[in-house]
């Protein structure tokens, strides 16, 4: 694990209190990172850091590569076939993309939330124990414990402690989505990707879980994939705008939405194109 | 309504004629629905009219009479029963894991194509080239007609329709599902078993019903494997030759005795009623998966 400090002068938006501290690492750092569908090249040349604890938000235009730059993060492109990522990915210095990796260990460590809700058809309470169970062997106050926890951190525990053996499925869109994200919280992670994970949400339960995000970065790096650029400035430390496969230009939230380098990024930001 | 005054004449009668059509068209439909119905009618009334009568406890405790005398229906309902049991305790497994590499592990394998097309042929294969298939590679081999070789021509039968229902409603799996579970770090086998099976298990279960209900009628795959047997003597030896409720619904139908033809209507209409039940079940669990 390298320790770099990123900016000599303040690196990141003043708004955001957790990011503060002066130094941050780097917990995934990609370099050269090219792929493929079939034949088709959908990302190129994408060099990136995403740093330990900090948010970084992904933006660009519909079919830019950002959902495929995330998908390649914890690897969940391997289930499909012609799919293929040349490059480096490097997890706390680990390169993911090499021959030999334990996909499902990865998984583990790289959580990730879906654009749309998914949970699984079983209880609210088996959702989250399912996964934890996975690895973990809890005693049934300590699972209980966990699942409690899990749903508190993903300001879901109101809504559902009387109806935790209820189908998952019976929850409204807003609370699925927390409660996958619960899920995903509760079998600790060390990173966690959202893909455009409010995008089916209502204003309120996307209101909730940038909150949410907001918390969880205490604990967790967090990526997260957005066609809305109020959210990733409200919400990430970092911003990376990407566009026809490549990653434009990369750098603190702050710097990106009001004095981006690229004309592309600039224009993209203000409304101009995308 | 506005749109059409304000385009005159050549637009209401452009809607006229759709309204004209329309109507040709639903009483055709009608007229088709009424009579498809009206003959399941018919043959309902008939099966109740003729086989009711001879519904009686006896039928459930005797076994088939010589002609002339009463009796029962004991022995081809046990067998039935049996030959059915056996067919889906065989045909079941291998359909189900069919279905599943079809539409897991195998999904964008090039085998799956050529495994699903063979599979749809045997799906409408006649089933009395089954039951000749089985005579051949069974019954010729061990010398004489036997249950086993009833069971598993029937089973020939149950695997497509396994096959095909599992892989189907394994398919009807949001892609999402497998990616959320995998991206917990869910192997690919667990992703299956906990996550896919889960959500399709009401439509397998369908499957495997209706799988039931095409082979308790079935004739031609048992008149050449396990034939009939008149009497209950060699019960329960699955080596030997055993009644059905078909094949004998078929020799009693045939036959110039009363008492026979009495027994073959009443053979019919339990077939009916369970086939029936059973639908009903698998209409049930198909309409509660889609609810859930």
């Amino acid at each position: 694990m390298s320790m770099a400090p990123v900016h000599s002068s303040s690196p990141v938006p003043v708004v955001n209190r957790a990011a503060q501290s002066g130094a941050v690492h780097d917990k995934i750092t990609v370099r050269k990172l090219n792929f493929f569908y079939g034949g088709s090249r959908a990302l190129k040349d994408i060099n990136v850091t995403l740093y330990a604890k900090r948010v970084t938000a992904f933006i660009g235009p519909s079919g830019c590569g950002k959902s495929t730059l995330l998908r390649i993060l914890n690897r969940v492109y391997d289930l499909y076939p012609h799919q293929r990522a040349e490059g480096e990915v490097l997890l706390d210095g680990n390169n993911i993309l090499a021959p030999g990796q334990d996909l499902n260990l990865l998984r583990a460590r790289v959580g990730m939330v879906f654009q749309k809700p998914t949970p699984f058809p079983m209880s609210i309470y088996e959702n989250i124990a399912f996964g934890v169970r996975l690895y973990e062997r809890l005693s049934k106050p300590d699972l209980d414990a966990r699942v409690e926890q899990a749903l508190r951190r993903a300001a879901l525990w109101e809504e559902v402690k009387d109806k935790l053996a209820a189908n998952g499925l019976s929850l409204s869109g807003g609370q699925q989505q927390r409660l996958c994200i619960a899920r995903t919280v509760a079998v600790k992670p060390e990173v966690i990707l959202l893909d455009e994970p409010c995008s089916a949400l209502d204003p309120i339960s996307t209101a909730k879980i940038e909150e949410l995000i907001d918390e969880l970065k205490d604990d967790y790096t967090i990526a997260i994939v957005t066609h809305n650029m109020q959210q990733a400035a409200r919400c990430s430390d970092y911003t990376a705008f990407m566009y026809l496969g490549e990653l434009v230009e990369f750098d603190t939230t702050s710097k990106m939405f009001t004095s981006p380098a690229d004309r592309r990024t600039q224009d993209y930001i203000t409304g101009r194109f995308g | 309504m506005i749109a059409m005054d304000g385009q005159g004449g050549r637009a209401m009668g452009l809607y006229r004629r759709r309204r004209i059509v329309n109507q040709i068209v639903l009483v055709l439909s009608f007229g088709a629905t009424a009579i498809g119905l009206g003959w399941l009618a018919v043959i309902l009334g008939t099966l109740l009219f003729e086989g009711a009568s001879g519904l009686s406890l006896r039928v459930f405790t005797e076994t088939t009479p010589p002609p002339g005398s009463d009796g029962g229906l004991l022995n081809p309902i046990v067998g039935s029963l049996i030959m059915t049991t056996l067919a889906v305790l065989i045909g079941t497994p291998i359909g189900i894991f069919a279905g599943t590499f079809m539409a897991e592990y195998g999904r964008f394998s090039r085998i799956t194509h050529v495994v699903r097309f063979i599979n749809d042929i045997l799906l409408s294969a006649p089933s009395i080239v089954v039951g000749l298939f089985i005579y051949e590679v069974m019954v010729a081999p061990m010398g004489h007609f036997s249950a086993w070789a009833g069971a598993v021509a029937l089973s020939v039968l149950v695997v497509p329709v396994v096959v095909r229902t599992t892989e189907d409603m394994l398919a009807l799996v949001p892609k999402e599902q497998r990616e959320a579970a995998s991206a917990l770090g869910m192997p690919l086998y667990y992703v299956i078993t906990r996550v896919s099976y889960r959500a399709a298990r009401a439509g397998i279960i369908t499957g495997v019903l209706l799988a039931i209900a095409r082979i308790s009628g079935e004739t031609a795959p048992l008149l050449f494997t396990a034939l009939n047997h008149q009497f209950f003597a060699d019960f329960p030896y699955l080596n030997a030759p055993m009644a059905s409720l078909p094949v004998v619904i078929f020799q009693f139908a045939l036959s110039p005795y009363h008492e026979w033809q009495s027994l073959a209507w009443t053979g019919a209409l339990i077939i009916t009623m369970a086939v029936l039940a059973l639908s009903i079940i698998a209409r049930t669990l198909a309409s509660s998966r889609k609810m859930s």
